[in-house]
């Protein structure tokens, strides 16, 4: 005799997203959406068109990836002469001078962390869409980095907000943004985005049915 | 946010259709569990995907109430005075935390400039406010306008909440000038570390289901 895990989907539940109260969901809302009795969330299943979202934005990310390490992110002038740099030939600019902490701190906020998020978020859909059977745990565990990691990455921009503002003698010494900035914000944004997208109740959905007597996990 | 290390299950037991009563769906595998009776300091993780449920913290409301009220005095100061000054040969130049933002906006980079008010201003002085307008009637057991609203506001902002990623900002610039030009730093510098604390201490302390709980105890 099989015996299934008993998940809100396969009880015809909802749990909420907010409050995780736990709703039967007939409690219809304005423009009659089903909501969560207790707080008023909107309540879905499975958070609608997940999959295509995701996809969508974390190809937008991609994109705006490209000029935001092409473009010069600063641009500083002193004594009248000025000088470009991009995100990357920052990071050696720290090196050479020897800013090594600065140049670890830069080099995994604006490379290593939206790299690492965009593939971890293509490698989950794919996952998700292919329905691998392994590694669920491991997968959920690669999500919740990519939520926690993603906001630091706006450490670059910020290094630039506060360079801009304290840096501005004239011609004598003075920081610009740089085009790649906006881009660079962007692609931070979107990655976020993209996770909040994501619904890791689908690495889940395949779970096949456990057996009498053997332990879930 | 959730801590992302593994652990070792105890406390949840999974359910079968027939025997139904308290439960919780995981918000991050849509396993149904029951919640146990769950001693003060103890967490819930989910035992499939090790997602932290709940967990009972001792005087939540009282202590994210007393973080969250000294953080918005600090908050003002830091928003105040002025944070870092620079200064290269005779000349000096003082900024506060929004003198960045008007800069990156007079250089036509109007959307960032939003975008880093938002971050590092609005959302955190939303959630700081948010949290006494929602925690203050809560442990008064009594009714605000938009009182569940208010708190799923926060709870969404928090991801929007940037003030520690700036701090590491400002700790890079300082490090990036120190070799050009003299930095000092302003009162307003230190008002926002400590509201960097303040402001994880309030969130750690803070334990929401005791919040939504209440709530449904409530005619």
């Amino acid at each position: 005799m099989t015996r299934s895990i008993a998940t809100a989907k396969g009880l015809d539940l909802v749990g909420c997203p907010s409050c995780h109260l736990l709703c039967r969901g007939q409690y219809l809302g304005p423009r009659q959406r089903r909501i969560c009795p207790r707080c008023k969330a909107v309540l879905h299943v499975r958070k609608p068109l997940s999959i295509p979202r995701t996809w969508a934005l974390l190809i937008a990310a991609v994109i705006f990836y490209i000029p935001a390490n092409v473009l010069p992110i600063t641009t500083v002038t002193s004594f009248g002469s000025t000088q470009s740099d991009t995100i990357l030939s920052g990071v050696l600019y720290f090196i050479k001078t020897g800013m090594w902490p600065i140049a670890v701190i830069i080099f995994i906020a604006s490379v290593i962390v939206p790299l690492a998020k965009m593939l971890i978020l293509g490698f989950l859909l794919i996952s998700v869409q292919r329905r691998f059977p392994g590694h669920k745990r491991d997968r959920t565990l690669l999500y919740r980095i990519t939520e926690v990691i993603g906001r630091w990455s706006m450490v670059d921009i910020y290094v630039v907000t506060i360079l801009v503002a304290l840096v501005n003698l004239g011609s004598f010494a003075s920081v610009q943004a740089g085009p790649a900035a906006p881009f660079f914000a962007a692609v931070v944004v979107i990655t976020m985005a993209a996770s909040m997208q994501f619904d890791p109740r689908l690495i889940w959905d395949v779970e096949p049915p456990v057996q009498k007597g053997e332990a879930p996990r | 946010m959730h801590a992302f290390f593994l652990y070792i299950p105890r406390h949840t037991e999974v359910l079968t259709v027939e025997n139904a009563t308290h439960l919780i769906a995981c918000h991050e595998c849509d396993l149904v569990l029951r919640i146990p009776t769950v001693a003060t300091g103890q967490s819930v993780r989910c035992q499939r995907c090790g997602a932290l449920l709940l967990r009972k913290r001792k005087n939540s409301l009282d202590r994210t109430l007393a973080f969250s009220s000294a953080g918005l005095i600090l908050f003002f100061l830091a928003n105040a005075f002025p944070f870092l000054s620079f200064q290269m040969e005779a000349q000096i130049r003082q900024t506060t935390l929004i003198t960045g933002i008007r800069e990156l906006y007079a250089q036509d980079l109007q959307l960032l400039a939003l975008l880093v008010l938002l971050t590092t201003v609005i959302v955190p002085f939303v959630q700081l406010a948010g949290m006494l307008y929602v925690l203050v009637p809560v442990r008064l057991n009594r009714n605000a306008p938009k009182l569940m609203e208010s708190f799923r506001l926060i709870q969404r902002l928090r991801p929007w909440s940037m003030m520690e990623v700036f701090m590491l900002g400002i700790l890079v610039s300082m490090v990036k000038l120190a070799q050009t030009a003299k930095i000092i730093p302003g009162l307003a510098l230190y008002a926002f570390m400590a509201l960097i604390f303040l402001m994880a201490a309030a969130i750690a302390s803070l334990d929401p289901h005791t919040v939504w709980e209440k709530w449904k105890e409530r005619p």
